[in-house]
């Protein structure tokens, strides 16, 4: 199926959603790498504001190429998912609803994500400069010292990403792989 | 002797460290089309074609193919009747020069930094440089930007040579099989066997510079390039990971002999924006 969203998700755009949709996304989303991730928890252990409202929000795991003189936004495709694994049911404690990255999650991020509802969503990794098209404003709101990694609000239009883990507990990497696996020689 | 000024050398790494990243080479790029008619999966039709398009944008607008423009990685090919002339660097300094050049002029992503404190250098060096001395009076250099998230899936193992070939083998596919979708597939495989410790990585990183679908000059490892190539494909990972018949473009394999205690095998796994080109001078 294919979809258009808009942010902030609600709890009816995720309970439509399922393992290999595609889905345009439009408004507005948040970068964190790990660095970020790291600096967000401690303050939700220590109790403290966020940098910005995490309900119904995406965050893009991304550090984007330097803009060139005139471009928005460098070459900005996703980062692999894992190292922020840690990190992200914490965020989703806070109300966090979306994740985009590359590379699959671990058994408790899955778990997580089925229990807060919350979905993660593949960009195609290697496609910096298409993705980078879909960015049409960004604004940098925490963190400027961790340069590429800083937390930047990007406004999106049809940013193209594919559902990976949906709420029902479903890995479209494990059952796209199924699907074309075949048994070899070894 | 055959002199060569320094600035030359500056100036076409710069120049190296820009068009390696802002355009996919002609074999990589055939390669690709190539799947995208044959995978059998639409999802995975569908990323080969962003890949493809990704490739067309970067070019037409001179902007990275992916913002992880990589660690910058030299092979040189040093001739021995060739001087280098001016100024007070060395050969090695006038790389570093250039990477340093490259990276600023052509807003190119700077990705190495302290392994501990994670401080950025700032300026994408140092390089890692390898050299050979060869025959001649011309400076060959062959460079290659190489991302991280398909380095850190990459392996190495001694074997016992007890294990053999098929040790080999297994050593690839599980290699492969457990990177899954991290490395960005479809990958290339870039294969060390034998040597040492130390030399085999290399190998495997060499192996990497061939061109993509190109045979092995050896017809038994061509062989084997073609059968484990035919078997990463078997295992459905897919374009991005999400499952497809094409997860490796290409398996190259290089060889040198190794102790009689030991098999030393390494894998370099390539994402497919397989970045490289080479220079003479
Ligand atoms: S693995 Fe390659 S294509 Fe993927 S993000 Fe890293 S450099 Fe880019």
């Amino acid at each position: 199926m294919e979809f258009t969203i808009t942010t902030p998700l609600t709890e009816y755009d995720l309970e439509q959603l399922h393992i290999g949709d595609s889905v345009f996304i439009n408004g507005v989303i948040y970068t964190a790498r790990d660095a970020a991730h790291k600096r967000l928890v401690v303050l939700i252990e220590e109790d403290k504001d966020l940098p910005f409202d995490l309900q119904g929000q995406i965050i893009y795991y991304v550090g984007p190429a330097p803009a060139k003189p005139g471009q928005v936004i460098g070459s900005a495709g996703p980062t692999t998912s894992g190292r922020m694994d840690v990190y992200s049911p914490a965020l989703m404690d806070k109300g966090l609803k979306g994740m985009i990255g590359k590379g699959n999650r671990s058994q408790a991020v899955i778990e997580a994500m089925k229990s807060y509802k919350c979905v993660y969503f593949g960009a195609t990794g290697g496609v910096g400069a298409l993705l980078a098209r879909a960015i049409k404003k960004v604004r940098i709101i925490a963190y400027e010292d961790l340069g590429p990694e800083a937390i930047y609000q990007l406004w999106v239009k049809n940013f193209p990403v594919i559902v990976v883990n949906d709420i029902y507990g479903n890995d479209l990497y494990k059952e796209g792989v199924k699907k074309y696996q075949k048994i070899g020689m070894l | 002797m055959r002199q060569i000024q320094y600035s030359e050398v500056i100036d076409v790494v710069a120049q190296l460290c820009q068009e390696t990243n802002f355009f996919l080479p002609e074999d990589v790029l055939n390669s690709l089309s190539k799947a995208q008619s044959e995978e059998k999966s639409p999802l995975g039709r569908t990323v080969l074609a962003q890949i493809l398009e990704n490739a067309r944008i970067a070019a037409e607008e001179k902007v990275p193919i992916c913002q992880d423009c990589g660690a910058a990685i030299v092979f040189l090919e040093l001739g021995e009747e060739l001087e280098l002339t001016d100024g007070n660097l060395n050969l090695y300094a006038a790389i570093e020069e250039g990477v340093r050049k490259g990276y600023k002029e052509g807003y190119l992503r700077k990705s190495i930094c302290h392994p501990f404190t994670r401080k950025n250098t700032g300026d994408n060096t140092p390089a890692m440089i390898y050299t050979d001395i060869v025959p001649g009076n011309k400076l060959k250099i062959r460079f290659c930007p190489k991302g991280g998230g398909s380095e850190n899936m990459s392996a190495i193992k001694m074997l016992s040579p007890s294990e053999g070939i098929e040790g080999v083998k297994k050593f690839v596919i599980e290699t492969v099989k457990s990177a899954g979708s991290n490395p960005c597939p479809p990958i290339v495989v870039g294969m060390g066997i034998g040597g040492t410790f130390e030399r085999v990585a290399l190998l495997a990183k060499k192996a990497l510079l061939r061109s993509v679908g190109s045979q092995n000059t050896d017809s038994e490892l061509a062989v084997l390039e073609d059968e484990l190539l035919k078997e990463i494909n078997c295992l459905g990972i897919g374009p991005a990971g999400l499952g497809g018949s094409t997860t490796a473009l290409s398996v190259h394999i290089e060889m040198l002999p190794c102790h009689i205690a030991s098999l030393p095998v390494a894998i370099n796994i390539n994402c497919h924006a397989a970045r490289h080109k080479e220079v003479m001078i």
